[in-house]
């Protein structure tokens, strides 16, 4: 499932269901968001930054914490990510954050997923990212990709 | 040549305008107007996919006439690798003396230059020169356009050199200007090419400003002109050079073998090409060395001007390479090891995706693409002669379509027509009215007519 709206003047929002029961549809939120930015004539780069976070997120979202939703804020300088899910939540944020740090299930490895880089590149190929998460409750988790801003890849 | 120019082209007389090829097009490049198949040329990346599938043979490739050899004083002939299998069990000196008994003056086989290509590209890679990885093979000039004109960030995984066969062509007219003492413009080197995508990558050349190959022909049809004068041949001249490391870049996979890379993906068919690139641009594969990728299956051999079965002549290619293998000799010196193998031009992104150089109107373009989308059935019956009802929105918005070329639209307006229709039918001027309440009804609109069973 997802859906497009226009705020006030210059936004596009886009919003996703992350079904995680559909393997399948697994990195469709993100396919549909580099659609949109190339159709809007962002620079390469940001499509590419932008693209990777929200696959990172969507994928994040699929294998630990069974789907949640993804919204998007498009508008020339700056496009905003949020990914909410009622998953097990993250016990510490710094370790996860850490590069190779995995705790994907045999399961998710296997199909390729799970190589402990998801929130590492989600900070590096963004300029903001807000990590907020109680276990036992969800995470969520705010990107924001800028137009000309700095990304460490 | 014109950067518009295209080997696949429509022969109108033949085309029903049915929608098979524009249906299958990967990059949604072909409409269907006024009965026949248009092809938007930007879109085009020569594929032959339309070539493939329709059913009333319209969709051809351009390419030269043999009759050209005769405008020059001496011609050599370049045979792609995939040349070889098209015949029942093939003995390339006989297939090359052959060549030379129908009109051409000597032979250069693609394949001794494709070695000479993946030996550069193994130093590349031992000197560590090459560029971002997963490194993409620029040898299908099918998938180089669809890089450029659908996934601009990769053009920098691309590998920057010269394709096997404009090497073949440089070495070529070398050889054969230092045999025959005669000016370059006077001799000949022609292509036998296995698709489209080459015959168009001959005239427009990818990395080069300049034309390198002086003409291209069909394999099909140089095969049919061949094969009676190879079955008389006894004792062919001994001209075949090439090792099964460049004969074997006609299937899918030879390529990246020759690269001796341990971790290769070869990827072919235009689809399944798309869906990697996908995941590259996902940043998924970085880990991978080098991504082998063919727009046709299964590689070159599956080319649309190729006479045999792709997969006969895939057993019969694998088959010669015991055979060939002992002759992997040095012959790298008359494969053109000395020349600059570098791409003299950078790969350049022409969007096409884009909708407006202002993004804000490319913003409101989107709106609108986003509204019609949804008002339309979803159906993607291609009636309207666009491959899917977002694909004409999207037409709509860029101003060569209408919403009423929806046929389902159109019933909708049809519908409220009759209903309006049906009241002026049975409205009467008060005068003549017998009962006042029937004909007081409002006259229907646009919407209630559309829902006639509703209530009004």
């Amino acid at each position: 499932m997802q859906g497009r709206g226009f705020g006030s003047g210059n936004t596009v929002t886009l919003h996703y269901d992350v079904d995680a029961g559909d393997f399948s549809s697994a990195g469709e939120a993100s396919a549909n968001l580099k659609r949109t930015l190339k159709q809007l004539g962002f620079p390469p780069e940001v499509v590419r930054r932008a693209t990777i976070a929200m696959y990172e997120g969507e994928i994040n979202m699929f294998i630990h914490a069974g789907g949640g939703v993804a919204d998007v804020e498009i508008t020339p300088d700056e496009i905003r990510i949020k990914l909410v899910d009622s998953g097990p939540g993250i016990p510490d944020i710094a370790l996860a954050m850490q590069k190779g740090y995995s705790t994907a299930s045999e399961l998710a490895r296997e199909m390729g997923f799970g190589a402990g880089m998801g929130l590492p590149n989600m900070q590096s190929y963004t300029d903001e990212l807000i990590v907020e998460s109680q276990v036992g409750k969800g995470t969520s988790i705010s990107m924001l990709v800028r137009v000309g801003g700095s990304s460490a890849q | 040549m014109p950067d518009s120019f295209h080997s696949v082209v429509l022969e109108e007389d033949k085309c029903k305008g049915c929608t098979n090829c524009m249906k299958h097009c990967a990059t949604e490049a072909i409409r269907v107007r006024n009965g026949k198949a248009a092809i938007i040329s930007e879109r085009c990346i020569d594929c032959g996919q339309c070539i493939r599938v329709c059913p009333q043979h319209a969709k051809k490739a351009r390419y030269d006439s043999l009759d050209m050899l005769g405008q020059y004083k001496y011609t050599v002939a370049l045979p792609a690798p995939s040349f070889y299998a098209q015949f029942h069990k093939p003995d390339i000196n006989k297939i090359l003396t052959g060549l030379k008994k129908i009109g051409f003056n000597d032979v250069f086989e693609v394949a001794l230059a494709a070695q000479t290509v993946s030996r550069h590209t193994r130093k590349l890679f031992l000197e560590n020169t090459v560029p971002k990885r997963p490194v993409i093979s620029s040898a299908c000039p099918a998938v180089i356009k669809l890089i450029k004109i659908r996934f601009p960030d990769l053009i920098d995984n691309v590998l920057p050199i010269m394709a096997p066969v404009d090497l073949a062509a440089k070495v070529a007219r070398s050889i054969a200007e230092e045999k025959t003492g005669l000016k370059s413009e006077e001799i000949g080197i022609f292509f036998i090419s296995p698709c489209p995508a080459k015959i168009t990558a001959a005239k427009v050349p990818i990395g080069y400003k300049e034309a390198i190959i002086d003409g291209t022909f069909s394999m099909a049809e140089v095969y049919r002109r061949l094969l009676p004068v190879i079955k008389d041949i006894q004792e062919p001249e001994i001209l075949a050079k090439a090792s099964f490391m460049g004969i074997g870049w006609a299937i899918s996979g030879g390529e990246g073998k020759a690269a001796e890379r341990d971790l290769f993906i070869a990827v072919d068919g235009i689809d399944n090409c798309i869906e990697i690139l996908e995941d590259i641009e996902n940043g998924k594969l970085k880990t991978v060395e080098f991504i082998e990728l063919n727009a046709c299956e299964p590689g070159c051999l599956g080319g649309c001007l190729t006479v045999e079965n792709p997969y006969i002549a895939r057993a019969r290619l694998q088959s010669m390479e015991k055979n060939l293998r002992q002759r992997d000799t040095d012959t790298e010196e008359a494969a053109g090891g000395e020349f600059d193998l570098d791409w003299a031009l950078p790969l350049e992104y022409t969007p096409i995706m884009k909708l407006d150089e202002d993004m804000e109107k490319a913003i409101a373009k989107l709106k609108r693409i986003d509204e019609i989308t949804e008002s339309l059935p979803g159906l993607d019956c291609g009636s309207c002669g666009a491959p899917s009802c977002r694909a004409l929105a999207e037409d709509i918005v860029r101003g060569v379509a209408e919403e009423g070329d929806c046929v389902f639209k159109m019933r909708e307006k049809l519908n409220s027509l009759l209903v309006q229709m049906n009241y002026l039918q049975d409205y009467l001027p008060p005068p003549f009215r017998s009962d006042d309440k029937s004909r007081r009804k409002n006259l229907p609109t646009d919407e209630t007519a559309q829902n006639p069973g509703g209530e009004p």
